[in-house]
This record gives C-alpha cells, sequence and structure tokens, in this order.
C-alpha cells in the first residue's frame, strides 16, 4: 500500500511540474485535483473543529449549553443564504459581524503591537552594553543606531503630506535606501524558501520514489 | 433593512472587541467572548460557502459543456469524494473507544493528506521557485543606488543561506563572511525597513478600522440601495 501510495504522490508531483514544459492536460488535472481536494480538506476541518466541537458540543450536546452560541450557528447558516440569489443580500449580516470584529479587534491590537510596541524597541535600549563587562558593545550599538535612522527615514519617506524637497527629501531618499535592503533581503528569503520546497520535492522523487538518494 | 441593519452590527461588533481591550470586565469581557465565539462558528460557515459554490460553479459549468468542463468534473468527484472520506472518518473516530480523531495516522483522511493534498500542494508552491528565479534575473540590475542596493541585499541573504558560498571564500578567510553579513543584514537594515512598513500598516490600519466602525467606509456590505 506504502508503494502505490509513493507512487500516486509521485505521478502528482510529475503532473505539477510538467508544467514547466507547458501548460498540459496532467497538469490541469492535478491542478483541479488540488483544487477539489484542498477546498473539501479545509471545509472538513472547520466543520468538526469549529461547528462540530465549537458549536454542536457547546449549544446541543453540552450538561449546560450555551444557548448564546445559537445566534452564531443562524448567522453562520445566513451567510449560505449567497447562494441564493433572491435573497443573498441577508448574508452581509454575517459579514457585518466579521468585519466589524475585525476592524475592532485590529484596530487596537495592531497599533500596540505594529506601532506602539514597534517605535519603543526602536528608541529604547540605543546603547547597548554588554553583559558581562558593562562596556558599551559598539557593533550592535551601531546596529540599532542604524535601525534608528532606518526607522525614522523610512517613515519619512511614507509620509507624502509634504513635499520630498531639501533635507526632507534626502531623509526621504535615505529611507528609500533602506526599503530597497528590505525588499532585496525579503526577496531573497522567499526566493530561499522556495528553493527549500523544491529541493524537498526533488529529495522525494529521487529519495522515497526512486531510491537514488538514500 | 438591506444596509442599516449590516452597519449596525458592524459598529456594535467594533466597539465591543475596540473598548474590551480598554475595559476587559463585564459586559464587554464577557460580550468580546461571547462574540469571539460566533466569529469561530461564522467563519466555518465562510469556509463551506466557498466550498458550495466551487461545487455550484463547477456544476454549472459541466452541465453548460463549457470548455474545459472535465476539469470541473474532478473538482466535483475530488470534493464530494474528499467529504465523504472526511465525514466517514470523522463520525466513525467518534464512535469509537477511545475516539480517534480523522486526522489521526492511519485514517484515510491522513492518507489523502499525506499522499495527495501535500505533494500537490508542496510541488505547486515550490514552482515558485522557478518563476521567483526568472524575475530576479529581471529585477537584480544594478542601474542605480535603490537597484544596487536591492541586488546586493538579495545577494547576500540567498548567498548566506547556504554554505556553498562560505566554503567557496575559506581558502582566503574561516570567517563566514557571507552567513554574518546575512545574518547583519537580516538584523538590522532589514529591520529598519520592515519596522518603517510596519508602523505605516498599523496607522493604515487604524485609520481603516476606524471608518468602518464609523459606517464610513461600507464596501463589505456591498452596492445597492437599502
Amino acid at each position: 500500500m506504502e508503494t502505490v501510495s509513493i507512487w500516486i504522490a509521485a505521478i502528482l508531483t510529475l503532473g505539477i511540474f510538467s508544467f514547466l514544459y507547458k501548460d498540459n492536460p496532467l497538469y490541469k488535472a492535478c491542478e483541479a485535483l488540488f483544487v477539489g481536494v484542498s477546498a473539501a480538506y479545509w471545509a472538513i476541518v472547520f466543520y468538526f473543529d469549529n461547528i462540530y466541537k465549537k458549536f454542536y458540543e457547546g449549544a446541543v450536546t453540552a450538561e449546560e449549553p450555551d444557548y448564546f452560541l445559537w445566534i452564531g450557528a443562524i448567522l453562520g447558516l445566513l451567510f449560505l443564504t449567497r447562494l441564493i440569489p433572491n435573497i443573498g443580500w441577508v448574508s452581509r449580516w454575517p459579514m457585518a459581524l466579521i468585519v466589524g470584529a475585525t476592524a475592532g479587534l485590529w484596530m487596537v491590537g495592531y497599533f500596540v503591537s505594529n506601532a506602539m510596541n514597534q517605535i519603543g524597541n526602536t528608541i529604547s535600549n540605543i546603547i547597548v552594553r554588554d553583559a558581562a563587562t558593562g562596556f558599551i558593545a559598539w557593533g550592535e550599538t551601531f546596529g540599532t543606531l542604524v535601525i534608528l535612522v532606518g526607522v525614522l527615514s523610512g517613515l519619512v519617506y511614507f509620509f507624502f503630506s509634504k513635499e520630498h524637497k531639501g533635507v526632507f527629501g534626502a531623509t526621504a531618499k535615505v529611507g528609500t535606501w533602506f526599503l530597497m535592503v528590505t525588499f532585496g533581503a525579503s526577496f531573497g528569503y522567499t526566493v530561499m524558501s522556495r528553493m527549500s520546497l523544491l529541493i524537498g520535492r526533488v529529495d522525494f522523487l529521487l529519495g522515497d520514489w526512486l531510491h537514488i538518494l538514500r | 433593512m438591506r444596509r442599516q441593519i449590516p452597519i449596525l452590527i458592524t459598529t456594535i461588533a467594533g466597539l465591543v472587541f475596540a473598548i474590551s481591550y480598554f475595559i476587559p470586565h463585564d459586559p464587554f469581557g464577557e460580550s468580546e467572548s461571547i462574540f469571539g465565539d460566533w466569529i469561530t462558528i461564522v467563519q466555518a460557515f465562510a469556509v463551506w460557502l466557498g466550498a458550495l459554490n466551487l461545487l455550484k460553479i463547477s456544476f454549472e459549468k459541466i452541465s453548460n459543456k463549457t470548455a474545459d468542463w472535465p476539469y470541473a468534473a474532478i473538482i466535483v468527484v475530488s470534493l464530494m469524494g474528499t467529504l465523504a472520506i472526511g465525514f466517514y472518518d470523522g463520525y466513525s473516530g467518534m464512535a469509537q473507544d477511545p475516539q480517534v480523531s480523522f486526522r489521526d495516522p492511519g485514517t484515510n483522511f491522513d492518507w489523502l493528506y499525506r499522499f495527495i493534498y501535500t505533494p500537490l500542494s508542496a510541488t505547486m508552491f515550490s514552482m515558485l521557485a522557478f518563476f521567483v528565479a526568472s524575475a530576479s534575473y529581471r529585477a537584480f540590475r544594478a542601474r542605480n543606488v535603490q537597484a544596487t542596493l536591492l541586488l546586493i541585499a538579495g545577494f547576500f541573504v540567498m548567498g548566506g543561506r547556504v554554505p556553498l558560498f562560505d566554503m567557496m571564500i575559506s581558502p582566503i578567510t574561516d570567517f563566514p563572511v557571507f552567513s554574518w553579513f546575512a545574518d547583519w543584514i537580516m538584523t538590522y537594515p532589514n529591520t529598519a525597513g520592515q519596522r518603517a512598513i510596519m508602523i505605516g500598516i498599523a496607522l493604515g490600519i487604524m485609520s481603516s478600522s476606524l471608518r468602518i466602525i464609523l459606517g464610513i467606509e461600507r464596501s463589505h456590505i456591498g452596492g445597492g440601495s437599502g
């Protein structure tokens, strides 16, 4: 059974890779299979984790049922009215709940974690001292200064209410240098993560399937 | 009715979650918990809406015999088959003593995950390596200062993540130049740029969220008159 399973996985892997030559029926079939399986996979996971465990076991079979959960289930069912054109507008109610709650959660959450905490980390502990000796750690201090200059100049670049001229423009230009380094690093990081996945697939084909690599 | 109620729900839900951050006591703390449970359930139905919509569109393609309808048939069969296996494993596992989760090793659903879902998804994303490589060939050209910085950062981060570059330079120095410089770029200049972007995003999210909660931004409830 294991051998048959590995052969199926290998054929599917080669089917997806066949797109590198050109678009072809085998790739399209594998793609359609991926779409169908992944949609159903997540539907099952969400059904048992969220609907069954949260709602059914909490509101129906529990010793002390939480009747508030029924409102969530009814709102969820209203979501499905989207599939019926005449009453599809009712699906705006659960959508409004999700959007409103997300807005309320993110408005404060993002401001604290992504703005206040980041500003705090940038402007505090600029001079770094060696924990053992107590002397200034020049390398790390230089690094924190680089971060301070980078964050300030980057924020200046994102400030579009003032024309980027003179000292302001020069600072914004330094900001673009930092942003380009960030984009380059992110790009390089993404390339390497995809390469890692590719190596994993080649390792599967040559190792698990063909037994060339051991 | 069609617009006022959704706006009211948006505002109440938004205010409850925003206020409960500052006042984590009843009634706001309790309300946040109740709303959180609702959202957990509604999210699951949203995923089901997507799956059912995919099924509906695929059936329409099959019945209209549009181009590529056999692939729509594959979607329908694979979707229905996975659902059937998932429900069977889920309910039969709960009936066993001790209970077995549908995701436990050895179940049919786990087999689907390991030998169908994982190879397809991993290969699909690994193919991006080829497209990203061709994109980097176009992007990494030292035309000006900014492009040169992009090139240098990308080169060192990629070079520092594999041992080959440090090995190549080892006859000159034992110091791992590439991996050290890659780490330095990631720790300092990259952090600076990321923080500037994150702070900008946070301010943008704050203003957008405020617009949504106050009912100024209404695109999520669609167009049309109320």
